[in-house]
């Protein structure tokens, strides 16, 4: 006991916060809205992974571009927000299929190492494009969903706000699944994932589906970009933050599950809201990202919901 | 003599700087089943991956008169070549009924489902199974999933890799004696490489034996079985 007391003495925790329900509420359903928008991006780095064996470092910045669209359709061009989000997704996806087709794919894709470089020279070259274009001054996209809470408990306020991050988040998933499982467009999809060189048997054009994927992808990534922002502010390196939590949270559900990412996201999205909050750690948030992803890599590599890879030899 | 379906001419492949086939000819007629033989290494699998545009080629691959090689894999499969792969012709994270779908990709017609069903009545353990993820069944099953998911294609020529690879005798004769059964009913033009010689010959209407990547032998399966020189010097039994 005396040993807990002084490590939770270390990280300054003061009981009154710890007894507060109110707090805890109020903290929980902002996790929700945090991982709502890591489960997103979370989503969009599995399906690349699950397709490619790769992780796509750029993903953040492919919707970090998304979103400055979105900015710009909005605020800008006045349209409505959602309008505005929607034609930023398109615009995203077209970006993405462009840049797998041109920087992707005349490398071989059995070696994942160079791409994994590439991805990570997309990563600054798009980051930087944007400072350049657009400045680094701080801008504020207006949230999708009204203002305002429809349930509230003292401190505690289920927003419109999370409830509409979690509703997309969960309607993403939903015709997610649809595409993947009912579509022709969809079983190549899932071929290609599951075995390249059959795939091409059976006359499945792996390029065009590949692109498919970085373009689909590109446009979840920025719809979770458009979740996040309202929270925070508009700047070049917005993304770089929530690709890390995102990173976490795909570590976390297993890097191959698009369930583990949606599960992974909300738990990333909780554990970072708790642990700033109790244990006074706001300096430390994204530490307690790369927190989870090293636990996750040593104690169970294939995550919560990933697959062991079980080959016949 | 009309030319055959399959005419190979000066076919050679290369991965990377390793030449592996060094300008073999080989050719197959129509509804016939024509075997592959040869030690490790000899370049069988090769030939079939060259066939598919698989690997890097030279040379002259035509089929029913008309060339294939310069095409992209995905072209030629929709000329009606189905090839399954050594060990893992099959999508192991989808299920039985989608690798038959898949099977089908290229095709747009109405009997796809029927199809299907044929098949499974053919191989009843897939309709069993055709919920299960295909990573889920036996060795065996897995080979027969990946035989029937390529002939969804409704193929015109299949081409067979190691199709006896880890199954016990008793499944690799019972698969071999279906295959037969298919190049009867349907029709379909057969090239199958087999480390299993006796049985191979015993179902092929000719055979090419090669030997590091050139053609050493061949002629019609019967006599290539019957010669005790040829037996002792390339087949091993």
């Amino acid at each position: 006991m005396g040993v807990l007391v002084s490590v939770l003495g270390v990280f300054d925790v003061s009981f009154d916060k710890l007894s507060n329900g109110e707090l805890w509420l109020a903290q929980f359903f902002r996790g929700l809205s945090d991982g709502a928008t890591y489960a997103s991006v979370a989503l969009a780095l599995v399906m690349i992974y699950k397709s490619t064996g790769f992780i796509n470092f750029a993903q953040g910045s492919l919707a970090l571009l998304g979103v400055y669209l979105a900015y710009i359709f909005s605020v800008e061009q006045g349209l409505p927000v959602a309008v505005a989000v929607v034609c930023a997704m398109v615009a995203s996806a077209v970006v993405a299929a462009f840049v797998e087709r041109v920087f992707i794919r005349p490398f071989p894709p059995d070696h994942v190492l160079p791409l994994v470089i590439v991805t990570l020279g997309l990563l600054l070259i798009i980051d930087s494009a944007v400072g350049i274009v657009w400045g680094f001054r701080t801008r504020s996209l207006p949230s999708m969903f009204p203002s305002g809470a429809p349930i509230e408990w003292g401190i505690a306020q289920l927003t419109w706000r999370t409830i509409g991050n979690l509703g997309t988040v969960f309607a993403v998933v939903g015709l997610l699944y649809l595409l993947l499982s009912r579509t022709k467009v969809g079983l190549a999809f899932r071929a290609v994932s599951s075995n390249l060189e059959s795939a091409r048997l059976v006359g499945i054009r792996v390029g065009p589906t590949l692109g498919f994927g970085w373009a689909l992808a590109a446009a979840i990534g920025t719809l979770g970009g458009a979740l996040v922002v309202p929270d925070l502010l508009l700047e070049p390196s917005i993304m770089l933050r929530v690709l890390i939590f995102s990173l976490a949270a795909a570590a976390l559900g297993g890097l191959d599950s698009m369930v583990g990412a949606v599960i992974g996201g909300l738990v990333v999205g909780l554990a970072r809201n708790l642990l700033v909050t109790f244990l006074d750690l706001s300096e430390l948030a994204l530490a307690t990202a790369v927190a989870v992803i090293l636990v996750v890599l040593l104690v169970r590599p294939t995550g919560l919901f990933g697959s062991t890879r079980v080959e016949r030899v | 003599m009309s030319p055959a379906y399959l005419e190979v001419a000066g076919l050679r492949a290369a991965y990377g700087d390793i030449q592996v086939l060094h300008g073999i000819d080989f050719s197959v007629d129509e509804g016939q089943i024509a075997v592959i033989l040869g030690a490790n290494g000899a370049g069988k699998t090769t030939t079939l991956r060259a066939l598919c545009a698989m690997v890097s080629t030279e040379g002259s691959i035509r089929l029913g008169g008309e060339e294939l090689a310069g095409q992209r894999t995905a072209d030629i499969v929709r000329r009606g070549v189905a090839h399954v792969p050594q060990g893992r012709g099959t999508f192991p994270e989808l299920s039985v009924e989608e690798n038959m779908m898949a099977g089908a990709f290229v095709r747009s017609d109405a009997e796809v489902r029927a199809d299907i069903e044929q098949w499974y009545e053919t191989f009843p353990v897939l309709g069993e199974r055709r919920t299960q993820a295909a990573g889920s069944l036996s060795g065996g099953e897995q080979q027969m999933l990946a035989i029937a998911r390529a002939l969804m294609l409704r193929p015109s020529l299949l081409l067979l890799d190691e199709p006896s690879l880890g199954l016990a005798p008793m499944i690799t004769r019972a698969l071999f004696e279906q295959l037969t059964a298919i190049n009867k009913e349907a029709g379909t033009t057969m090239l199958v490489v087999e480390q299993n010689a006796a049985l191979a010959l015993g179902v092929a209407d000719v055979a090419y034996v090669l030997e590091a990547g050139e053609m050493a032998l061949s002629g019609p399966a019967h006599e290539l079985a019957a010669d005790d020189n040829v037996r002792r010097a390339y087949l091993g039994y």
